[in-house]
Parts: structure tokens; C-alpha cells; sequence
């Protein structure tokens, strides 16, 4: 056993939308430091709920009830302020969302600005410079950077995206399907930027691309119908699934 | 193929139909207003009935014009939005947010009530709630009656723009820890901009051709006045008055036609922000 603490633990974590069904069932899994996790699995079998979860993104939603424990370095993700949180988990979405308007530099500090955080211009500068450069972005936008953020491609807006969860220096950087809205070449540039980026941030992604999951993450989960069914190295769980179910999905007999 | 025909000509005449009144309306107040327009139309007060009564005498053209009328419906026009349009805006935003608040279906229920309320009845109970206790008609009295009228379609307009705003851009602001209210000053409002602007052009091109609650409020008057706790002048008051007023009826239709056109272009800039904002 190690006696690090994992930087984030799912315990017992279960979601539910309605008081007869439970989106979520039971999953505990342990996220290790700067790796990225894929979590996979057919639509509708939980995984964008869990992840959503990570950042009480449910919250926002009367119905929707979170179970179990989700810790933060060790602390009860259940029990602290949303906002304290979201602070420390950054999130993008599926589609890219940029702030229609915000100016591409306004974007990247939105983070900030959205939690009344004073910068001097030069913070502001070099925060901009350093998280386009760290999404490999500056070279492209840094002579427009007053332009709206929408003016940028859909790939281009996906990574400003990111770079504007990573101003924010998180622990844990939630991904829901990040390339699903995007064409190969801008899917192939993430990719490889999610593989460099693990070294500053602990990436938890979702995907339900089984390829993705294979040429980027280190760990694997496979939920099905709400549970975890198998959780475990990627290249294991790709050449030498435990469970027939993740065998059937992995082989394209279940999806 | 001759039936599709038909059928597509049916169409056309029938909606071309339902044009021919607004270009009749504006065909007649063109014709017959257009020639009293002039600089002094916009820049002089209404004249004196026996003024006018000499000039007819003399087959002058009535001197004067309406400029006290622009002046009284511009101040209280302006005063109303002040208040109507924060007030509309925050009322909005917290219907959009609280759709399944018992509270907030309540007063949105409300708000379509206040929106159907006849307007003269508004303009009678401003007159108890206000003409009556400052002890006499005011502009003051004629805003708080428009802005009655006006915060309802505001506060419509800003509801709607804010439901179909794509739910990512709240969860977005929501995801970098914002609070509530930041992420709704900072994102939702601003991406909201287009549709909750041309909810107020709108709100402003339906409360500006009000009468009947003028009459209880503002009741009137043939000077251009500045100060707001005196009885004011409106453009619609002045089509009234000139109505009732044998030597006043040739400027019923500049007045009129003004009117109308102010109206037109309201709502047509409204319909071109609302397209902009849209692609």
C-alpha cells in the first residue's frame, strides 16, 4: 500500500436523478497524481454524471442527489463550499464554451475576474502568456488577443477553454468529451497537449472514444449501467480485460 | 400543379391583406401631415388656440408646433426606463433562474397579469397613488405610470433571452468558481445583451403611444417644461388635445406622423439588433 494520499478517491459515490433510479452505483476508484484517467462506456452508463459530480456541478440542480464521498486530497469533496471547489477542479466541457463576450485575454482571465480577484496588469499579462503558451496557443492568437473568443476555431476555442480552467492553477482538471465536437487534426492537437499537461494537473477525462482513451491515458475506467466494472492500467484493460463486459465492449460487441 | 398554384397565390394575396392597413394608416398621416413639418414643428410649443384661430383667419399656415410634447414624453420616457429597465433586468433574471421556484412561477404569473391590464386602469390608480397624495399631476406622475407598464415586457424579454442561452455558458462561469450573481453580471447578462435591449426598444415603442394614462397623470400642457413636479405635455396628449380643439385639428396629423415614424424606426432598429445578435 502506498502512503500517499491519492489526489482525488471516489468512495461509495453514487448519483441520482430520481429516488427509484441511481445514475451512479457505488464506484470507488483512487486517481493517482498527474496521470490522466479515462473513464469510458456506452452512452447513458454514468461516466459524464460522475465526473460532474467531482465538481458538484449537480448541485446547480434540485433533483439530482450525490452519495458516498469524494475526496480532495483526503477532504470530503460532499462537505465544502461549491465555489471553494470549483476552484481547485477546472472543467471543460463538451462543446467549446468561450465566453461569447469576452475578448480572447478576457477569456483566459475570466477565472479571476468571475471570483472578483484583483490582478495588476502585469500579473494579467503573464498569466495570459503562460497559460496560452502551456495550451500552445499563444503563437496563434498572441497579435488578437482583443478579439472575441468565438472568432477562434472550434479547436482553437476548445483549447482556450482549457487554458482558461488552467489560469486558475487547479488540482484536478475535469474533461466531459473534449474532442467530441471536433475534427480530427484539432483532436490530434489536444491529444498531445492532455499528454504534456499532465505534468502540472491530474486529468480525469471522459471519452467514449475508445482510441482516445488508449493513445492518451494511463488509467482506465469502464462503467457500465451506472457501475464501475473494471478499473485498472489502460494498456492492461485494453489487452487483458478482467470482465466479460469490458471484453465485449472493448471488442465492439457491446456499445 | 394548378392547385399548388392557387394555393400560392391564395397565400400572397392573403398576406399582402393584412399590410394594407399599416400602409393605409401610413399613407394617410403622410399625406395629410407631411407638409407641417418643419424645423419650428419640432422646436416650438403648441400655439394658443386664438393664435391659431388668426392664422386659419389670415389662410396662414398655424403657427407653433410640438415641441413641448417631445420634451414632456422624452423626460418621461427617460425617467421610466431609469427605473423600469434595472428593475425589469433583475426580475427577469431571477425568473430565469428559479423556473421551478414556487415563488418565482407566482410572480411570473403576475407579471403576465400587469401585462394585460388595460392601461387606462393603470393610469387611474397612478392617479390615487400618486397625482393625489404630491397633490397634483406631474411628469413624475406620467413615468411611474409608463414604467408600470413598461417592466413587465422588460422583464419578459430578459427571462426569455436568458433561457435559451446555451446552459454550458452558465456552467462554464459556475465551473471557474464563480458565484451566482458574478457569473450572471459577468456572463449570462452580457451574452444576453442583444435580446434584452430590443426588449426595451420594444417596451419603449408600446408605452410611447400611451394616452389614457397621461390624461390622469400628466394631464398636459402648452409650455416646454423641464421641471418634473409639474403637469407635463406628451406627444399622444398633444393628438388629444388638438383633436378636441376646432383650431388645432391641421396639426393632429404632424403630430401624428411624428409619432408614427418614432415608433417605426424604434422597431425597426429593434428587429435589426435582434438579427445581429442572432447570427
Amino acid at each position: 500500500m502506498e502512503s500517499v494520499t491519492p489526489i482525488l478517491e471516489f468512495k461509495k459515490t453514487c448519483v441520482s436523478y430520481t429516488k427509484q433510479t441511481m445514475a451512479v452505483k457505488y464506484v470507488s476508484a483512487a486517481i493517482e497524481r498527474n496521470t490522466i484517467t479515462a473513464i469510458m462506456g456506452p452512452s447513458g452508463c454514468g461516466k459524464s454524471t460522475l465526473l460532474r459530480a467531482v465538481n458538484l456541478m449537480h448541485s446547480l440542480y434540485q433533483n439530482i442527489r450525490v452519495d458516498g464521498e469524494i475526496l480532495l486530497n483526503g477532504e470530503n469533496i460532499l462537505s465544502m463550499e461549491p465555489i471553494d471547489v470549483r476552484r481547485r477542479v477546472g472543467m471543460v466541457f463538451q462543446r467549446p464554451a468561450p465566453f461569447p463576450t469576452m475578448s480572447i485575454y478576457d477569456n483566459v482571465l475570466s477565472g479571476f475576474s468571475l471570483n472578483g480577484i484583483k490582478l495588476s496588469k502585469a500579473e494579467k499579462d503573464t498569466t495570459v502568456e503562460r497559460c496560452l503558451k502551456s495550451v500552445a496557443l499563444w503563437d496563434e492568437v498572441k497579435d488578437v488577443l482583443n478579439k472575441k473568443g468565438t472568432f477562434l476555431s472550434g479547436g482553437q476555442q476548445q483549447r482556450l477553454c482549457i487554458a482558461r480552467a488552467l489560469a486558475m492553477k487547479p488540482d484536478v482538471l475535469l474533461m466531459d468529451e473534449p474532442t467530441s465536437a471536433l475534427d480530427p487534426i484539432a483532436t490530434k492537437h489536444i491529444e498531445e497537449l492532455l499528454l504534456d499537461l499532465q505534468k502540472e494537473v491530474t486529468i480525469l477525462i471522459v471519452t467514449h472514444n475508445m482510441g482516445q482513451a488508449k493513445r492518451i491515458s494511463s488509467k482506465s475506467m469502464f462503467m457500465y449501467l451506472g457501475e464501475l466494472v473494471e478499473y485498472g492500467d489502460t494498456e492492461t484493460m485494453f489487452t487483458n480485460p478482467i470482465d466479460e463486459r469490458t471484453k465485449a465492449y472493448l471488442t465492439g460487441k457491446m456499445g | 400543379m394548378a392547385k399548388d398554384k392557387l394555393m400560392l397565390w391564395g397565400i400572397c394575396l392573403l398576406a399582402a391583406l393584412t399590410a394594407v392597413p399599416l400602409l393605409a394608416i401610413l399613407g394617410e398621416v403622410l399625406l395629410r401631415g407631411y407638409h407641417q413639418l418643419s424645423w419650428a414643428f419640432f422646436t416650438e410649443p403648441t400655439p394658443t388656440a386664438y393664435k391659431a384661430m388668426k392664422a386659419i383667419e389670415a389662410g396662414e399656415p398655424i403657427p407653433g408646433g410640438i415641441a413641448n410634447g417631445i420634451v414632456g414624453t422624452m423626460i418621461m420616457l427617460g425617467m421610466a426606463v431609469i427605473v423600469a429597465v434595472p428593475l425589469g433586468i433583475l426580475c427577469g433574471a431571477f425568473l430565469a433562474e428559479n423556473s421551478k421556484n414556487r415563488f418565482a412561477q407566482f410572480v411570473s404569473y403576475l407579471t403576465d397579469l400587469l401585462q394585460g391590464t388595460p392601461s387606462v386602469i393603470i393610469g387611474i390608480i397612478t392617479y390615487i397613488w400618486v397625482v393625489v397624495p404630491m397633490k397634483g399631476y406631474s411628469a413624475i406622475a406620467g413615468s411611474v405610470a409608463l414604467c408600470i407598464m413598461m417592466v413587465p415586457l422588460i422583464v419578459r424579454s430578459t427571462e426569455e433571452t436568458l433561457k435559451i442561452l446555451p446552459a454550458s455558458l452558465k456552467e462554464a462561469g459556475l465551473a471557474l468558481g464563480g458565484n451566482k450573481a458574478r457569473v450572471m453580471m459577468r456572463v449570462q447578462l452580457p451574452a444576453a445583451f442583444g435580446g434584452i435591449f430590443t426588449g426595451i426598444l420594444l417596451a419603449v415603442s408600446r408605452v410611447i403611444g400611451e394616452t389614457a394614462p397621461l390624461m390622469f397623470t400628466a394631464l398636459g400642457c402648452s409650455l416646454i417644461r423641464f421641471s418634473v413636479d409639474k403637469p407635463i405635455s406628451a406627444v399622444p396628449l398633444l393628438i388629444w388635445e388638438f383633436f378636441n380643439d376646432p383650431n388645432l385639428q391641421e396639426l393632429i396629423w404632424g403630430a401624428s406622423l411624428f409619432l408614427l415614424l418614432f415608433v417605426l424606426a424604434l422597431n425597426l432598429t429593434a428587429k435589426y439588433l435582434a438579427k445581429r445578435w442572432n447570427q
